[in-house]
């Protein structure tokens, strides 16, 4: 009983991979989505420095929420594109015909996601620290484990919503539009981690229900995708 | 039990009936050139067949099981209107990448014997978006042979094809047939399709007007079909 179901793991996890990396590879010969997206948060941030002073000790409170507003804004591009990049040459219909379950093509798609999102943070995080004048590297591991906790969750709606709206004619007006409210939990939470990590402080205990929350709402919304991504792209 | 089983087949999209009660088989080693005009609902069907859209009513059964089931997607070759390839990887990669997919033992071995057969291990490594239209055909052909699958699902697979990648399809189709797969292809080009066909279903506005074998009459006037069971 449980070697069949050892085997099961170990074939959809392959199977995950093969996706994930096939994604990175066509990502990274074109560099569409990063190049837009990295180009995208520069500038957000450039703009968002001219309208905030960053010696002001308000501006270094809402810091957060502004790294925050990037990273979702600068998502919503490589999302987009996740689903969008199978509709050339009919890719999708291969994928879906293919013994591959839904769930590993959904898991695939969400790891390349994942890393091509923090790849895009990294480059943000110390442009950030010298715009806004924080000390973000003082509390760089736990800061580390948020941001990823909270580019987990954006990764997963919006890579969900990305297969929801990939046959649609403004998909990419509709994939923000679907993902932001959704995301509001986790993204509140994101931010009330944040603010005092970048600022050198670290995570006291009054913060830890924001961690739970945002541990939660990625077990739940994972497991959620998982269970309904068949439906979705079978109709 | 028949590899490919439809069985009361509807497809609505809204109030529209695009397929109504489609029942058919196909037999070990037969070939069902599915005809009709623009619209009749063959794509429709050949997409249901695959697993790729769902009935509204009725069911499929590929190789005795549900068309969804994991097991049944390993025997299926489908080569539809696009060319399921991806611009971006290389001949090799695509074809690596469907071998694994579908789990075969051995992919990479797979991949290069499946270039070689379709004459493209010379260019194993170009990238796909710099292949001419006759070359990405044919590794398109590959791509839905790769696995060797007891179901063969064509929609319209000899458009736009050039004239080596044509003879290759005939090629491979027919051996596919002499091995005791199945096939259904769904065509325009009533020829090619006539040739290689052993019955023949017709739909007209998703109805099925005529299935059965193929005759000596719809191969000596490729028109015969519709004049007898089609809309003026």
């Amino acid at each position: 009983m449980a070697v069949p179901a050892l085997r099961g793991s170990v074939s959809f996890l392959r199977q995950s991979f093969t996706i994930a990396s096939k994604d990175l590879r066509a990502e990274l010969r074109t560099k569409e989505a990063l190049n837009a997206s990295v180009a995208f948060a520069l500038v957000i941030l450039l703009l968002f420095s001219f309208a905030f002073e960053p010696t002001e000790v308000e501006t270094r409170q809402i810091s957060g929420g502004l790294l925050w507003l990037v990273f979702a804004f600068a998502g919503a591009l490589i999302l987009n594109r996740s689903f969008a990049r199978e509709l050339a040459n009919d890719c999708l219909d291969a994928l879906v015909a293919a013994p591959i379950s839904g769930a590993a093509l959904f898991l695939g798609k969400a790891v390349a996601n994942l890393a091509l999102l923090v790849a895009v943070e990294l480059v943000c995080l110390p442009v950030f620290g010298v715009f806004y004048n924080v000390p973000w590297t003082l509390q760089f591991w736990p800061l580390m484990l948020v941001v990823l906790l909270g580019t987990w969750g954006l990764t997963v709606v919006g890579t969900m919503f990305s297969a929801l709206t990939v046959n649609l004619r403004l998909r990419e007006l509709m994939l923000p539009m679907l993902v932001y409210p959704i995301m509001v939990p986790g993204l509140l939470a994101a931010v009330q981690l944040t603010t005092p990590l970048v600022m050198g402080q670290p995570l006291a205990a009054d913060l830890m229900p924001w961690l739970r929350l945002l541990v939660a709402f990625d077990v739940i919304f994972t497991a959620l995708a998982l269970a309904l991504v068949e439906t979705v792209l079978v109709r | 039990m028949n590899p490919v089983q439809v069985a009361g087949v509807w497809k609505y999209y809204g109030d529209y009936p695009a397929l109504r009660d489609i029942s058919f088989e196909v037999q070990p080693g037969a070939c069902m050139a599915l005809l009709g005009r623009n619209g009749a609902g063959k794509t429709t069907l050949l997409r249901i067949v695959a697993g790729l859209a769902r009935p509204t009513r009725g069911g499929v059964s590929v190789c005795g099981a549900e068309c969804r089931n994991r097991a049944t997607r390993h025997s299926i070759g489908i080569l539809g209107h696009g060319i399921s390839l991806y611009d971006e990887l290389s001949a090799f990669e695509n074809l690596h990448l469907f071998a694994r997919v579908y789990g075969l033992a051995e992919p990479r071995r797979a991949a290069m014997e499946w270039l070689e057969r379709t004459g493209l291990d010379r260019v194993r490594d170009g990238l796909v978006r710099e292949f001419s239209r006759g070359m990405r055909q044919r590794l398109a052909v590959a791509r839905a042979f790769l696995h060797e699958p007891s179901v063969l699902l064509l929609d319209e697979p000899f458009t736009a094809l050039d004239d080596r990648a044509i003879a290759l399809l005939q090629t491979l189709l027919r051996d596919a047939l002499a091995g005791g797969r199945s096939i259904v292809v769904s065509t325009h080009q009533l020829r090619e399709a006539l040739e290689l066909a052993t019955h023949v279903a017709l739909l007209v506005r998703g109805r099925l007007a005529h299935t059965g074998e193929r005759t000596a009459e719809m191969l000596e006037d490729a028109g015969w079909l519709y004049r007898h069971y089609g809309e003026a």
